[in-house]
């Protein structure tokens, strides 16, 4: 392969994630490229019009669009080339690293070579036919990603009177959204008892604009052959069974679907990496590099955040660890795991190399809701630190920084439980 | 204006729920936890502001859309006033983040920005 055609590390994914990555990546002397399948770079907050980007990092509220313009300005001051509306078919593993498979229309099909590469690919949305919603399959089913797509690059009104199912922060946005656009949002329903978003979305996206939140229901038919033209909802028992009786037809023209984002990562996990059931993103340890040497994962791909800020720190320490991977040569990693115990919905990274010294992020987000929570770190029944939190909800994820010191030599894994609080 | 019994606090995830009151004028917030709840408290019953974040029309097929959003916050009750008046913009011509698009929106000293490019490879 000509040289021209070997980068230091690879980035598959122009969003967020992958363009603070890449800039890492480059500011620590790698040769970087980043592969992109739409047509611009920036990712999904391209779309996102609505403003609260960006107060951890930049502590100034931000629209999406500007968010990502920050990044795009790093990348293109360091020249990074990105492949747009380039697909990646096939990434094996080689003795110099990782030969990638690309197609796009200019180059045809053709192969480029990396030392390491950074999965950014982001997450998906769950579709209707994931949540099990029955009845006719009529036009004026969408997911909630999809009306953003509409209503803010293409600038079309999909709805004029709708419902929208899920109450994840997505749905809740679009519900402010179309609310302003002149269409009618005649409630959210959430099977779970508690909203799945942000409490800060709920009060400013639905409690503004009188939108009714019912907890503990859901749209059990949809009705309308060729279009939508009414749902049934009904509220729902301990077991999210619907309770006969409570049903009621509400007419309206659409359904929108906000009802849970699962990370991208069909490719690499098809050819045998292991995945987080918790996370659906790969096991990482702190370096975010996954069980498989050279190939690193960070934002959306990794686990689903609520943050950008977030997502941009985790491409950080990926891009920063892969130039560092590829400058100091293969070595063994130590790993020990990382548990995620009582009352922990996610916890990342699962493993921990104690050959790389120094401070270690964690996220994790609590199973429930939980007051006056205590987070306990332990090895092998010795307890390293300990964390009152007043309040765990589950669509906050947390933050934790983590001195590897405390660990003892032999400790065979820590382990992450909460304990205390109760419900509300 | 008539105030709201109830209100949810938003400073910090512990979502308290704020309970209003209102003697002679003065805002009396319960149920808060902090200081921070009571300020918002009453902040939200005497004059709730947000920002207004949506998108106008422009002049180009492969772009149709610019997102814009104001510079800061303005009073909440103007918010259906203040994109009747961002509406009627259409952009006909190259647009840089962050460029002001409409000056002092509805009198409340607050300006419009673009909040996304529309550059000559896009037209």
């Amino acid at each position: 392969m000509p040289p021209e055609r070997f980068y230091d590390v690879a980035v598959i994914g122009a969003g967020p994630a992958g363009l603070a990555a890449a800039v890492a990546a480059s500011d620590a002397g790698a040769r970087v490229t980043l592969v992109e399948r739409e047509e611009r770079p920036g990712g999904i907050l391209k779309q996102c019009v609505h403003d609260g980007f960006g107060l951890i990092r930049f502590g100034e509220k931000l629209s999406g669009p500007e968010y990502a313009y920050r990044y795009l300005r790093l990348a293109a001051e360091r020249e990074l080339p990105i492949l747009t509306q380039t697909f990646l078919l096939a990434l094996e593993r080689d003795a110099e690293g990782y030969r990638l498979r690309l197609q796009n229309s200019r180059q045809g099909v053709f192969e480029l070579c990396a030392a390491a590469v950074v999965w950014a690919a982001g997450c998906r949305e769950r579709t209707a036919r994931q949540v099990f919603i029955h009845g006719d399959r009529p036009a004026g089913i969408f997911t909630a990603g999809m009306v953003q797509y509409m209503v803010n690059v293409q600038g079309y009104l999909p709805t004029r009177r709708c419902i929208i199912l899920g109450s994840g922060d997505i749905g809740l946005i679009m519900a402010r959204r179309l609310t302003l656009e002149g269409a009618r949002v005649l409630g959210v329903f959430e099977i779970k008892p508690e909203p799945s978003g942000l409490m800060r979305n709920v009060v400013q996206c639905l409690h503004d604009f009188n939108i009714p939140l019912h907890l503990s229901s859901t749209v059990t038919r949809v009705h309308g052959p060729k279009r939508v033209e009414g749902v049934t909802v009904a509220a729902v028992d301990e077991r999210l069974q619907p309770i006969p009786g409570t049903e009621r037809t509400i007419a309206c023209d659409a359904l929108i679907l906000s009802v849970g984002l699962i990370p991208e990562n069909d490719l690499i996990e098809s050819s045998g990496l292991p995945l987080d059931p918790r996370t659906g993103g790969p096991i990482v340890d702190q370096n975010l590099m996954s069980c498989r040497e050279g190939l690193f994962c960070c934002g959306n791909a990794l686990h689903v955040n609520d943050l950008v800020d977030y997502v941009s720190e985790s491409g950080e320490t990926a891009g920063r660890a892969a130039a560092a991977y590829v400058f100091t040569g293969r070595r063994q990693r130590e790993l020990i795991a990382v548990k995620a115990g009582a009352n922990l919905l996610s916890l990342v990274p699962q493993q921990l190399d104690r050959k790389s010294g120094g401070a270690v992020t964690f996220y994790f987000r609590s199973a429930h809701t939980l007051k006056n929570a205590l987070l306990t770190i332990s090895a092998g029944g010795q307890i390293l630190k300990q964390k009152k939190y007043l309040v765990l909800r589950p669509p906050e994820m947390q933050r934790l920084v983590f001195e590897q010191a405390a660990i003892p030599h032999n400790a065979a894994e820590l382990a992450f439980a909460i304990t205390g609080g109760g419900g509300e | 204006m008539k105030i709201p019994e109830e209100l949810t606090c938003i400073e910090c995830p512990l979502s308290c729920t704020l309970r209003l009151k209102e003697t002679d004028g003065k805002i009396e917030v319960s149920g808060n936890q902090c200081r921070r709840g009571e300020e918002y408290g009453r902040k939200e019953a005497l004059h709730p502001c947000r920002s207004l974040t949506t998108t106008v029309a422009t002049g180009y097929a492969h772009c149709p859309r610019l997102p814009v959003r104001t510079a800061g916050e303005i009073p909440r009750e103007l918010l259906f006033a203040a994109l009747r008046e961002i509406k009627k913009l259409v952009v006909r011509e190259p647009v840089l983040t962050g460029q002001v698009l409409i000056k002092n929106l509805l009198g409340t000293g607050v300006d419009v920005i673009a909040t996304g490019e529309l550059n000559e490879q896009d037209i």
